[in-house]
């Protein structure tokens, strides 16, 4: 319940949250809205010797639209993202999922970068970004850089940042209007995904990612070449399990949670139009 | 460090060690025990409190992220006369408490989500306390106490 | 115009809201040091070593203690009927058998320096073979006591008769579970003690039962009973599990005995899920037999019963099992039989309904699948076990005696609110379109046993100088609303306002005995105790006013719409309470004082029908709770405010139960659900309105005519929603899934009925 003792850092810019974030290393960890590092921290299973606090940074919440594509700031809060008009309008896949993460007093706090940067498979949010194929602004002390979502999520809990790197951005290309798809189960409307599918049609066509199905959020590419050759949502979910290795557990064992893949893929894609 | 909160219109000024939650903050230091905890892993609500009019478990706050805002607890729902905010007073009549332990934060809760929607239907405030757990009532009279409380002139004003 | 009967508000409340109430954990105790413990991470092993140099000399650390430090004895057997081998020692003694047991305690200035302490201490385990399941236990291959000679702990057996189901047509036999669930009251276990000016040890605790928790410290600590004073403040909840005194709580007595500095200690959460005490746990082979025309003529329950590492109520708890055997049936031949076994796991104890949820989860889900069998309806089949209205008192065969039930009219008026016959409708519709998602109506008719334990209680009215009237309970309430119910009681007798009484439980200076608040006992014998002294006083004050008018005692009238004594047919002329209280004071030194030492009139039996109905998505096997129904009859209801409040919530739980909630381990012993984010805590978005009625048939065992109700609703609600789960899948070749209902479990069983192996 009490965390290990830490030093606090309050970071009072970005490029100053960088230089905290150089200056200490593996011993710093970022803080945003702390919904998904205190948890750990409460029960000492991260024992950061240094935490920046970047939650104060405003520069850094934002929703903007930028032609092709939204860009919402990391530290932009699932509770503004669910109420935006500009998502509503343009990524209304994300708005609906912004709205159904935790419940809404960890939406008043969590915030879109802070939970794609955990790296947290069983999270809803990194697998819309990737249904989407957004990508995400990182920075670091040599300046800027885009990672496509697909490229971002390295391995369980491991994202493609470097130590002293902070995400930014969040960049989804733009996806107005009811062709997309949301399935999760769960035991409780609060619990994590046991399998989630999210389906969403941009101009490159259909995306479709898995919650929980590995180590990372997944692109059930499979599904995606089907649908693209012209298979409908039926035949299309059959593939869904292609390529993934869900952990068992007593929610529910790798055959159950790939037939579940099946089962939402398919429903999603129904949602979507598809 | 130093911290400082306003807490219920009173300004709070403690010195704490960096990992103090707000909601220890609030219960050893504002010496404000209505807000309760009743879990460690975000999970109940009881700690619900409102930080800048919006409702988060202040469990998962560190007191230092709370630096400079609003916050309100239990104590600091009724007005400067004692007279019980229309979520409180619902809660009374319809029996939305029994032991009492998760009710500060379900209160709390309630009332930011009528804040927020103030006018829900049985859904959304079920819903809406997915996060505030009660072991006492089974939810109904509290699920009916909120759906009065939306239906308060005043809380629509 | 009596105020009995109505909804009441409680007074409890505004407090509650504006303040919060005051726990332990909230207590003001100045120059309070905090305890803290290092638990077992192993469920089985020898303790080789442990080092706790690291946490000594951590700043802020005032002591570290193990079991070599304390010289206390084991804590006692359960109500003697536990073996002596299997006792455990407040801090482990060599061995630790459950994953959490306390094994080093810390005190520390700072609950921060407790905390960080406990992370230095170094204990050495040599492993030993783990046992989790309750049959591997019973082979006694792995012993968890080897002085014991055997992990059985306590049996009952009832019954034998080898030609019990001779004669039946039909005879349905199956193992089903009743699985471990976790209490998980919204406090966990808090208290905090502390020396007191005349050196008596005045003791905080978060318990259903403070004179209890006085009597175990007492002889824990080898103090005369007087010595120590026990209060409960405000207690968020207990459920059962809080009527345990557990050795964290010892501990906390000894160390303020020993550092004479007051000491607090509040668990976490996670600590909570492993050291309170679990509930149920019982595998159960039901058999049940009878006619293809639907009457049922034999039943038996084989039970066994999970104990946990360290026999606790639970382990004893087939005896309320086996009080509740046949149900609401008059089936002529019923036996049961139990066997208990300690497992390297928490210990289990009593949690809402202790034992009798058991029960009745076995014989409806018995019922029913009886009903599948010869293919009858099962509301069919309950009409025609059920125990006809004159058959009161009855008895059972297991030697229950019923006192009074209308098991019929509860049945009828929850299918006639459910709607049954479009519920069944629907359902063949959804059958019929091969509709996913499809529907399942599920019935329980209980009765279940309340004041089941034969001691009486404590009550006391007084009326003092100022006319306000005090109550002492021997009750302990922790959200059951007592200050409200008591006071209506009072008020209903004395004529003076509920505002004007005051209602003190909890303190056991102030109380001098009471048996605390569990086994929904509290109306039937905590309020007839208030309501005796309350008619007692009534007496003392009439006989008393008589004398000031020159009266006799039988021409004296309380008005009680006035709260004012006057002779019959002359209400000018009255005398008040406030009056006749000084008086008394005056003229002999006594207050208006009646202490009611009330013997147990005896166990009552409240009953009813649930009716649930789910909806279960037969591709993923969630299900989900549309409606339940539930006509609850515990006799008189004194506040129809608060037993609607205690039935809610008990369905809340029942419905967790069948659906959702459930503790597990690996085969190692590890707890997989110790968190309130792996265990299945239901909340608001899994449950629907209820929708609730009460009957009244009043009881002949008490002067209220009142039974209890705080564990119905549980008891009557989790078998509805789990035959729902089953019925909703019966047409796929599902015969039973197993509780909870989990999507995968659900899923799990129509796979192998599609395949048919079910």
């Amino acid at each position: 319940m009490i965390p290990a003792s830490f030093d606090y850092l309050r970071a009072g810019s970005v490029a100053e949250a960088i230089t905290m974030l150089s200056d200490h290393g593996d011993d710093a960890k970022l803080l945003a809205g702390g919904h998904s590092l205190l948890p750990l921290m409460k029960f000492r299973l991260a024992t950061p010797a240094v935490l920046v606090d970047i939650g104060q940074l405003r520069e850094l919440s934002y929703v903007r639209e930028e032609g092709s594509h939204v860009a919402i700031g990391a530290l932009t809060r699932h509770h503004d993202i669910a109420n935006s008009p500009e998502v509503r309008a343009a990524a209304p896949l994300l708005a609906h999922v912004a709205g159904q993460v935790g419940d809404p007093q960890v939406r008043h706090r969590g915030t879109i970068g802070g939970s794609i940067a955990h790296g947290d498979s069983a999270s809803d949010l990194p697998a819309v970004v990737l249904a989407l194929g957004g990508s995400l602004i990182a920075e670091g002390p040599s300046g800027r850089r885009e990672i496509a979502a697909q490229d971002f999520h390295l391995s369980f809990f491991e994202v493609s940042l470097e130590p002293d790197e902070i995400l930014v951005e969040v960049r989804v290309p733009r996806a107005p209007g009811d062709r997309w798809g949301f399935e999760k189960l769960t035991k409780r409307a609060q619990d994590w995904a046991i399998v989630g599918a999210v389906v969403a049609q941009t101009e490159e066509g259909v995306g479709v990612a898995l919650i929980n199905m590995g180590p990372v959020p997944l692109r059930a590419t499979a599904v995606e070449s089907a649908v693209a050759s012209g298979a409908g949502a039926v035949e299309a979910a059959q593939l869904a399990a292609e390529n993934t290795e869900p952990a068992a557990d007593f929610n529910g064992s790798v055959e159950y949670r790939q037939h579940v893949a099946r089962v939402l893929v398919r429903r999603a894609l129904e949602q979507a139009g598809v | 460090m130093r911290i400082t909160i306003n807490v219920n219109g009173t300004s709070e000024s403690h010195e704490v060690e960096a990992r103090t939650l707000l909601v220890h903050y609030l219960r050893d230091e504002a010496g404000l025990t209505g807000t309760n905890i009743g879990c460690d892993t975000t999970s109940c609500g009881a700690c619900t409190v409102l930080l800048n009019g919006e409702s988060v478990k202040s469990c998962t706050v560190l007191a230092a992220q709370a630096e400079g805002t609003d916050v309100t607890t239990i104590e600091g729902l009724a007005d400067a006369d004692g007279r019980m905010h229309p979520v409180q007073q619902a809660f009374q009549e319809y029996h939305g408490l029994q032991c009492g332990y998760c009710t500060p934060g379900m209160v709390m809760a309630v009332t930011s989500l009528l804040t927020e929607n103030p006018d829900p239907t049985e859904e959304d405030i079920r819903v809406g306390l997915e996060g505030n757990l009660c072991r006492c009532t089974g939810y109904h009279n509290i699920v009916a106490a909120a759906l009065a409380a939306s239906k308060i002139p005043e809380l629509r004003a | 115009m009596s105020i009995l009967g109505n909804r009441v508000q409680r007074r409890e409340d505004p407090k509650f809201l504006t303040v919060g109430g005051t726990y332990v954990a909230d207590l003001d105790l100045p120059g309070s040091v905090h305890l803290t413990f290092v638990r077992s991470s192993m469920a089985h092993a020898k303790i080789q070593a442990i080092n706790i140099s690291g946490a000594v000399s951590m700043p802020g650390v005032l002591a570290v203690y193990t079991y070599a430090d304390l010289g206390l004895a084991n804590l006692p057997p359960i109500m003697d009927m536990t073996p002596v081998a299997m006792t455990r020692s407040v801090l482990a003694s060599g061995t630790v058998r459950y994953v959490g047991e306390p094994i080093v305690a810390i005190v520390a200035e700072t609950r921060q320096a407790a905390a960080d302490a406990t992370e230095q201490v170094i204990v050495d385990y040599e492993p030993l073979p783990t046992v989790v399941d309750p049959a591997e236990a019973q082979k006694d291959e792995v012993l968890l006591f080897p002085e014991a000679g055997t992990n059985t702990a306590f049996t009952l057996a009832f019954g034998g008769d080898p030609a019990l189901f001779e004669g039946c047509e039909v005879v349905v036999d199956r193992t089903i579970a009743n699985q471990r669930v976790a209490p998980c009251p919204l406090e966990v276990r808090s208290s905090a003690a502390r020396m007191d000016a005349d050196g008596r040890l005045e003791f905080y605790a978060s318990t259903q039962a403070p004179h209890g928790v006085r009597q175990m410290l007492a002889t824990a600590l080898d103090l005369p009973a007087d010595r120590v004073h026990v209060v409960a403040p405000d207690v968020g909840g207990g459920f059962g599990a809080k009527g345990s005194v557990y050795p964290e709580e010892l501990m906390v007595g000894w160390c303020a005995l020993h550092l004479d500095r007051p000491i607090r200690w509040t668990e976490t959460r996670s600590e909570s899920m492993l050291g309170l005490g679990h509930g149920r746990a019982q595998v159960q082979r039901i058999r049940i037999g009878g006619q293809r025309d639907g009457v049922i003529e034999a039943y038996r329950i084989e039970v066994l019963q999970d104990g946990g590492a360290y026999p606790d109520f639970g382990t004893v708890l087939p005896f309320m099992t086996r009080t509740m055997t046949s149900g609401v049936y008059a089936i002529p031949k019923a036996e049961c039989s139990s066997v208990s076994v300690v497992t390297n796991t928490t210990p289990t104890v009593a949690y809402r309904g202790a034992g009798r949820p058991e029960a009745t989860s076995a014989i409806e889900r018995a019922v029913d699948m009886f009903a599948a069998e010869i293919g009858m309806d099962p509301a069919e089949v309950r009409r025609r076990n059920l125990i006809g209205p004159d058959a009161f008192p009855y008895d059972t065969p297991t030697g229950t005696t019923y006192d009074t039930g209308n098991y019929r009219g509860t049945l009828d008026l929850a299918l006639e609110v459910a709607g049954y016959d479009n519920l069944r409708a629907d359902q063949q519709r959804r059958r019929t379109n091969g509709d996913v998602r499809q529907l399942g109506i599920g019935l329980s008719c209980y009765v279940e046993i309340t004041n089941g334990m034969p001691d009486g209680e404590f009550g006391a009215v007084e009326v003092r100088p100022d006319g306000k009237v005090t109550v002492r309970t021997g009750t302990s309430p922790h959200g059951q609303g007592h200050v409200t119910a008591w006071s209506m009681l009072a008020a209903d007798q004395l004529g003076v306002p509920m505002q004007d009484i005051e209602v003190i439980h909890g303190d056991t200076d102030m109380v001098p005995r009471g048996g605390g608040t569990m086994g929904s006992r509290s109306l039937q014998v905590g309020g007839a105790a208030v309501n005796q002294a309350a008619i007692a006083v009534v007496d003392q004050g009439k006989d008393l006013a008589a004398d000031l008018f020159e009266a006799a005692p039988e021409d004296v009238v309380l008005d009680k719409g006035r709260g004012l004594f006057h002779v019959a047919g002359s209400p000018a002329l009255t005398h008040s309470w406030a009056q006749l209280a000084t008086a008394a004071l005056d003229r002999s030194g006594t207050p208006l004082l009646a202490e009611v030492d009330l013997a147990s009139p005896g166990p009552t039996f409240p009953f009813g029908t649930h009716v649930s109905v789910v909806e279960v998505d037969t591709e993923t096997g969630k299900v989900t709770l549309l409606r339940h129904i539930a006509v609850d009859d515990a006799g008189r209801i004194l506040n129809p405010l608060l037993a609607e409040g205690q039935v809610h919530g008990g369905i809340a739980q029942g419905v967790a139960q069948a659906l959702l909630e459930e503790v597990v381990y690996d085969e190692e012993g590890n707890p997989l659900t110790s968190t309130l984010a792996d265990y299945s805590f239901i909340s608001a978005a899994e449950l629907p309105t209820y929708e609730t009625r009460f009957t009244e048939t009043p009881t002949p065992v008490n002067a209220l005519g009142s039974k209890g109700i705080g564990e119905s609703g549980t008891i009557g609600s989790t078998p509805a929603v789990h035959n729902a789960v089953c019925d909703a899948v019966a047409h796929l070749g599902v015969r039973h899934v197993d509780m909870p209902t989990t999507p995968t479990r659900v899923w799990r069983a129509i796979q192998d009925a599609t395949v048919g192996r079910s």
